[in-house]
């Protein structure tokens, strides 16, 4: 029978299925200091032990500074977020878990370095207590985040119990126009599906457009899949995969690698596979998209305005945007390019690969941040984007236009550091959530691709990328 | 995992579609390691005028008296009644911890995001959906009655109104079996250990590489 990528991959890892409810076997745990304490402790007060250690890489991201580090975990000033980093490393220690350590050069945001090292493959189950975990869903991988509870029943049974979602498949054919990323691909789905459209859902992106992407591209993608309801996006393994995954240093090597490219060649949807729903956009219909409320779909391309009421679906919607107006400082029909804004962000698991790093400084090159710019953030996804990102001299370009160049983390995307908006500022930043508070208590967030990040930076406002210079 | 059948309780409105887990419990109470005591900070943000961290005495904090859970009538409530998409964001089990600790035993909306509303039943929650418009009525009712509660039978599957009203829901079989009786996920797992270990060998024949 003709199957969906998701139904083979879900398939592939059934261990027990008995009444809609499956038992599915997962090839590859993430872990960061957040979510897992609890597990780990609940672990030990049931003298339970880890299935399997070696699936698991761990990495504290969320609360590590990105400014100096020389001082290691006991300069972190803040003394729970301290707690929290130590706590990691002495359960990896106690557990015997690879971790990268807060100064290991290859330590990064957990979703940017396990693509990285080659930690995830296509064919895996992937899961994090993390609901970005759809990100590796990129590699033609099923990767859905978990909640604790679920990280420590993995930990203790390789196994998660699933119930299998429908499926969705977004397509999106033509031709990207220059200086249209994935980033706007993923926020124009959001608007049109809303971010509810994909509960119960999971996601196969498809079409020209989307093979026409960078792996990099596909994991910004599937990446903001969560943000569209659905725990899981994904894309089918093609040479643009393969080629990514090839020479990693947890790829397979010699004759295994063989073997495994001509499994990984068969996960893709059958042509007569049946989708429960299909959703369609036309690529160059997509412009730069400006988030310009506390909800990632609500949404504009750059030359719009923020909506008006009149324009909300129901009461329910409407009472939604009227605090989103208050909330953001902004009125209804205001013109998304003369938003001016306080600071700019350019990082977290969505966006600070070094493609999205090269793409924001390209646009940066000889220029320098507006007056108004209070600050303006590049945070490296991982220790090893970094530093090839100052091996092409990315960093003097950012810094000689104004920007910080930090030390790899979540950072400003989640603010659980230091890097924070303080109440009423406005902020271009390229993570994945505007909520309330997302980046700081009163913070105001725009979800912007890097280039449109970039150019904000330089304008003080927001400009269409596709026409400044 | 305490089991739960049935309570009769308070029922507090949260007229707001999309709360998304950042509301219901903001980053910085992340930080705790341990798995108790976030009830305080459920919607920090909303529920205090000022700036809550970790560690402070909440008790001595000025509470927003404009946020609907500070109001007198709702104190003690045990049922939320809220909208479309809730606990929408992260997958921070921390949400649903915080709800508990409060003393939420049941939310009731016309949806959830899908990791909210599986870790819900992990704490001993239940998360309930009815149709928009019938919780459009419950909010009107609500609003109309101070100390109105609400019937809620898991065994039946249905909410009571106190005017009699009974609104069936659905629940996945296996997830009622498991909150009725307070069942341990890990434990009833572990029952197959034998078929976790036979399916392993079988996928390290078939994937080698996923095992190196
Ligand atoms: S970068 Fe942001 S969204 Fe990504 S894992 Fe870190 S906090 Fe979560």
């Amino acid at each position: 029978m003709a199957k969906t990528l998701y139904e083979k991959l879900f398939d592939a890892h059934v261990v027990h299925e008995e009444n809609g409810t499956a038992l599915i076997y997962i090839d590859r745990h993430l872990v960061h200091e957040v979510t897992s304490p609890q597990a780990f402790e609940g672990l030990k007060l049931a003298n339970r032990k880890l299935w399997r250690a070696a699936s698991i890489l761990a990495v504290p991201d969320h609360n590590v500074p990105t400014t100096d580090r020389s001082a290691g975990v006991a300069g972190i000033s803040d003394p729970i977020s301290r707690l929290q980093v130590q706590t990691l490393d002495e359960n990896c220690a106690t557990y015997g878990v690879t971790e990268f350590k807060m100064n290991d050069a290859r330590q990064g945001i957990v979703h940017v370095i396990g693509p990285e090292q080659g930690a995830t493959l296509p064919g895996m189950t992937v899961v994090c207590g993390d609901s970005h975990t759809s990100t590796h869903g990129a590699f033609g991988a099923l990767a859905h985040g978990i909640g604790t509870s679920e990280v420590e029943h993995v930990m203790a049974t390789q196994c998660l119990v699933q119930k299998r979602s429908k499926t969705l498949q977004v397509l999106v054919e033509g031709e990207l126009g220059l200086g249209v990323t994935a980033k706007d691909v993923a926020l124009a789905i959001i608007g049109k599906i809303g971010t509810a459209g994909g509960n119960g859902f999971a996601i196969e992106f498809a079409g020209s457009a989307i093979r026409g992407l960078s792996m990099e591209g596909r994991m910004t993608l599937c990446n903001m899949a969560i943000e569209a309801g659905a725990r899981a996006g994904m894309i089918a393994v093609d040479e643009i995969t393969i080629d990514y995954v090839k020479g990693r240093p947890f790829s397979p090597k010699a004759e295994l690698w063989s073997a495994a490219v001509a499994y990984w060649r068969t996960l893709h949807s059958d042509p007569d596979a049946k989708f429960d729903t299909i959703v369609s956009l036309n690529a160059a219909d997509i412009q730069p998209q400006v988030t310009w409320g506390t909800s990632p779909e609500m949404v504009v391309g750059i030359d719009g305005r923020v909506p008006s009421l009149d324009m909300a679906k129901n009461e329910v919607q409407r009472a939604d945007w009227e605090r989103a107006y208050a909330y953001m400082g902004l009125e209804a029909n205001t013109a998304i390019n003369a938003i001016n804004i306080d600071k700019v962000f350019i990082g977290s698991c969505t966006n600070s690969r070094i493609e999205d790093l090269r793409a924001a400084a390209a646009v940066a090159k000889g220029k320098h941040i507006a007056p108004n710019i209070k600050l303006a953030l590049v945070v490296p996804g991982s220790g090893l984007v970094k530093a090839q990102a100052e091996s092409e001299g990315l960093d003097k370009i950012f810094i000689a236009a104004g920007f910080e160049w930090r030390e790899p983390g979540c950072s400003m995307c989640l603010a659980m550091n230091a890097d924070r908006l303080e109440a009423g500022e406005r902020c271009a930043s390229t993570s994945n959530r505007n909520f309330e508070g997302r980046q700081g208590q009163g913070g105001r967030t725009h979800l912007v691709s890097p280039q449109m990040a970039a150019a904000a930076a330089l304008a003080g406002h927001f400009v269409d990328v596709r026409t400044f210079n | 995992m305490q089991a739960f059948k049935q309570i009769n309780g308070l029922v507090a409105p949260l007229d707001r579609a999309n709360v998304d887990t950042d509301a219901i419990i903001p980053k910085q109470f992340l930080k705790s390691i341990k798995r108790a005591g976030f009830g305080p900070n459920a919607f920090d943000e909303w529920r205090y005028l000022d700036h809550g961290e970790p560690g402070m005495d909440n008790s001595k904090r000025k509470i927003n008296p404009d946020f609907v859970l500070n109001q007198p009538r709702y104190q003690g409530a045990s049922v939320l009644l809220t909208r479309e998409n809730f606990g929408c964001g992260s997958s921070r089990e921390h949400a649903p911890w915080a709800l508990e600790d409060y003393g939420f035993k049941v939310v009731i909306a016309p949806s959830y995001a899908d990791i909210f509303y599986n870790n819900c039943f992990k704490n001993g929650m239940l998360p309930i959906i009815l149709s928009p418009s019938i919780v459009d009525t419950l909010f009107t009712q609500v609003d109309a009655s101070a100390g109105y509660q609400l019937d809620v039978n898991l065994e039946t599957q249905t909410v009571t109104t106190p005017g009699g009203e009974v609104y069936a829901f659905e629940v996945d079989a296996f997830r009622k079996h498991c909150l009725m009786n307070g069942l341990d996920d890990i434990g009833l797992t572990m029952q197959q250990q034998d078929k976790i270990k036979l399916f392993e060998q079988k996928h390290q024949l078939a994937q080698p590489w996923l095992f190196n």
